[in-house]
C-alpha cells in the first residue's frame, strides 16, 4: 500500500547526521541564551510596570502591549532587516562578527517571551500580601531591596508553572529563526529533506529533539520547584 | 525619643489622628488602648511612617518625619516593628528571617550576625528552632521570631501593633513574657494592645483613645482605678465583665 520505503540510516549516520546535530546545538544554545536573557528583562520589565515613577511605569506598559500584540515572526523579520538600518554602525559591527542572524533571532525572541514572562511575574507579585512589603519596609529596606530580597523570590516561586509554559514556548518558537537563516533544528531537517527527499525521517527527527527538549525543561524547573517545596513546606 | 505635636491625619474624609500630642521619653513603656477604629493602630504605624502625616509635627529619635531630607529607611532601621499577624518571610529560615536585615542593610558579617541570632534566639527560648520555616512554627513562636527579627537590628525603640490579638488564648502568655523581658531591659515601647494585665503590670504609662482623640493619658493605677473620661470607663467595664455589658 505504501509507496514509500523508510531509511533511517541517513538521520542516525553520515553528513546528514552531523547537520541534524549541528542543528540541535545551535536550537539548545538559542534557546538556552534566549531563556535566561527572557526571565532576566521579564523580571525587570514587571519591576518597572509596579515602580512608583508613572513614565516608568507607562514605558513597561507600552513594551508589554507592543511586543505582546505583534507576531513573533513579524518581530524576528523586524530585528533581521529592519534593525540595521535604526542601530548605530558599532553595534551592527559587532553583531556581524558574532552572527547576525543568530543574534536577531535571540534579540526576538527574549523580547518576546520577557512581555510574557513580565506579565507572569507581576501577578505572582500581586499575589504576595502587602503586609510582607511593610515588614520589609519597616526592617529598613528600600522599595527595590525589598522585592529583591523579599517579594521576588516568593513570587518567582507561585510563578513558577506559567514560568515553565513561557519556556517551553520559547524553545518551540525558536524553529522560527530559520526565516532568517539561522540554521538551527528545523532549518537543518528541511535541508536534509531538499538533499535526500526523506522528509518524514528528517522531521520525524526534529520532532524528537523537540518533544525531548521541552520534556527535559520541564523536568529541570519541577526538579527546582521540588527542591524548593521540599525546603519551604507548603504556607 | 517620640514627640507627637499637633499631629492630625486623614484617611480620604475620615479624620483617623486628631490633634494628637504625645511625648515619650527613652526606656518608658508606653500602652495605647481604646476600641477598634479609635486610631491606636494608625497612630503607631506613624512612628516609622508606615502611615505618613498629614498635619503637625512627629520627631522620632531626633529624626523631623516630615522633614524631605530625613532618610526613611534609616529611621525604619532604628525602630523594631511587630505586627499583628507577624509577617516572617515564608521563604527563609528563622535563621534567615533574623539575619536578612543585619547582613543586607547594616553589613554585618554573616558568621556575627548568625551568632548574635543565636543569641536572640535564646533569649526568645527558640534556639532549636533556628532551622525551621514559619510555616512549621506556632503563632506563638512566630510571633517571637518576629521580636527577635526586629531586635537584631538593635533598635532604640520597639512599636508592637496588637502583638498578641492574632493568637490563641495559651500562647498569648509566651508573648507577653518575652516582651516583659524586654520592658525590664529598657528598651523604650509602644504597645497596642488589649492585654490589660500587661499594661497594668509592664507598662509606665496608659493612653486611651476613641474617635482618632486621645481622651485620657495616666499611669496604669489611675488609669485602672480611677479612669476619669466616661468611654474610658466604659471600655474597662466591657473588658472586664463583657457579659454583663450587652
Amino acid at each position: 500500500m505504501l509507496n514509500y520505503t523508510f531509511d533511517w540510516s541517513i538521520i542516525t549516520s553520515g553528513q546528514y547526521f552531523d547537520w541534524l546535530l549541528a542543528g540541535l546545538i545551535t536550537t539548545l544554545k538559542l534557546s538556552t541564551i534566549s531563556i535566561i536573557l527572557a526571565f532576566l528583562l521579564g523580571l525587570l520589565i514587571a519591576v518597572m510596570r509596579m515602580a512608583h515613577s508613572k513614565p516608568v511605569r507607562w514605558f513597561a506598559l507600552a513594551y508589554l502591549e507592543f511586543f505582546r500584540n505583534t507576531p513573533l515572526l513579524v518581530q524576528i523579520f523586524f530585528w533581521y532587516f529592519g534593525s540595521y538600518k535604526i542601530l548605530p554602525a558599532f553595534i551592527n559591527d559587532w553583531l556581524n562578527k558574532t552572527g547576525f542572524e543568530f543574534a536577531a533571532a535571540a534579540i526576538a525572541l527574549t523580547i518576546y517571551t520577557s512581555a510574557f514572562i513580565a506579565e507572569d511575574i507581576r501577578s505572582g507579585v500581586l499575589s504576595i500580601p502587602k503586609e510582607q512589603m511593610e515588614a520589609a519596609r519597616s526592617a529598613g529596606f528600600s522599595y527595590l531591596r525589598s522585592m529583591q530580597y523579599i517579594i521576588l523570590p516568593q513570587a518567582v516561586r507561585i510563578t513558577i508553572p506559567p514560568l515553565v509554559n513561557q519556556f517551553l514556548n520559547l524553545a518551540k518558537n525558536s524553529s522560527l529563526a530559520m526565516t532568517i537563516g539561522v540554521m538551527e533544528m528545523t532549518y537543518q531537517a528541511r535541508q536534509v529533506e531538499s538533499y535526500t527527499f526523506k522528509g518524514f525521517e528528517a522531521f520525524t527527527a526534529a520532532t524528537v529533539v523537540y518533544l525531548v527538549l521541552s520534556i527535559v525543561i520541564t523536568a529541570l524547573v519541577n526538579l527546582y520547584n521540588e527542591k524548593v517545596l521540599n525546603v519551604h513546606k507548603a504556607t | 525619643m517620640i514627640s507627637f505635636k499637633g499631629v492630625h491625619k486623614w484617611f480620604k474624609a475620615l479624620h483617623v489622628l486628631n490633634d494628637i500630642n504625645l511625648h515619650i521619653t527613652p526606656g518608658e513603656v508606653l500602652v495605647v488602648c481604646g476600641p477598634s477604629g479609635s486610631g491606636k493602630s494608625t497612630l503607631i504605624r506613624t512612628i516609622n511612617q508606615l502611615e505618613p502625616i498629614n498635619e503637625g509635627s512627629l520627631i522620632v529619635d531626633g529624626m523631623n518625619l516630615s522633614d524631605k531630607k530625613t532618610d526613611i529607611n534609616k529611621l525604619r532601621a532604628e525602630v523594631g516593628f511587630v505586627f499583628q499577624q507577624f509577617n516572617l518571610y515564608p521563604h527563609l529560615s528563622v535563621i534567615g528571617n533574623i539575619t536578612l536585615a543585619p547582613i543586607k542593610i547594616r553589613n554585618t558579617p554573616k558568621k556575627e550576625a548568625e551568632e548574635q541570632a543565636m543569641v536572640l534566639l535564646n533569649r526568645v527560648g527558640l534556639a532549636e528552632k533556628r532551622d525551621a520555616y514559619p510555616s512549621q512554627l506556632s503563632g506563638g513562636q512566630q510571633q517571637r521570631v518576629a521580636i527577635a527579627r526586629a531586635l537584631a537590628m538593635k533598635p532604640r525603640i520597639m512599636l508592637f501593633d496588637e502583638p498578641t490579638s492574632a493568637l490563641d488564648p495559651e500562647m498569648i502568655g509566651e508573648v507577653l513574657a518575652v516582651m516583659k523581658d524586654l520592658a525590664l531591659s529598657g528598651m523604650t515601647m509602644v504597645v497596642v494592645t488589649h492585654e490589660m494585665g500587661f499594661a497594668r503590670e509592664v507598662a509606665h504609662r496608659i493612653v486611651f483613645m476613641d474617635y482618632g482623640v486621645i481622651l485620657e493619658e495616666a499611669p496604669p493605677e489611675d488609669f485602672f482605678l480611677r479612669p476619669q473620661h466616661e468611654r474610658a470607663q466604659q471600655f474597662l467595664r466591657q473588658l472586664l465583665t463583657p457579659m454583663q455589658c450587652q
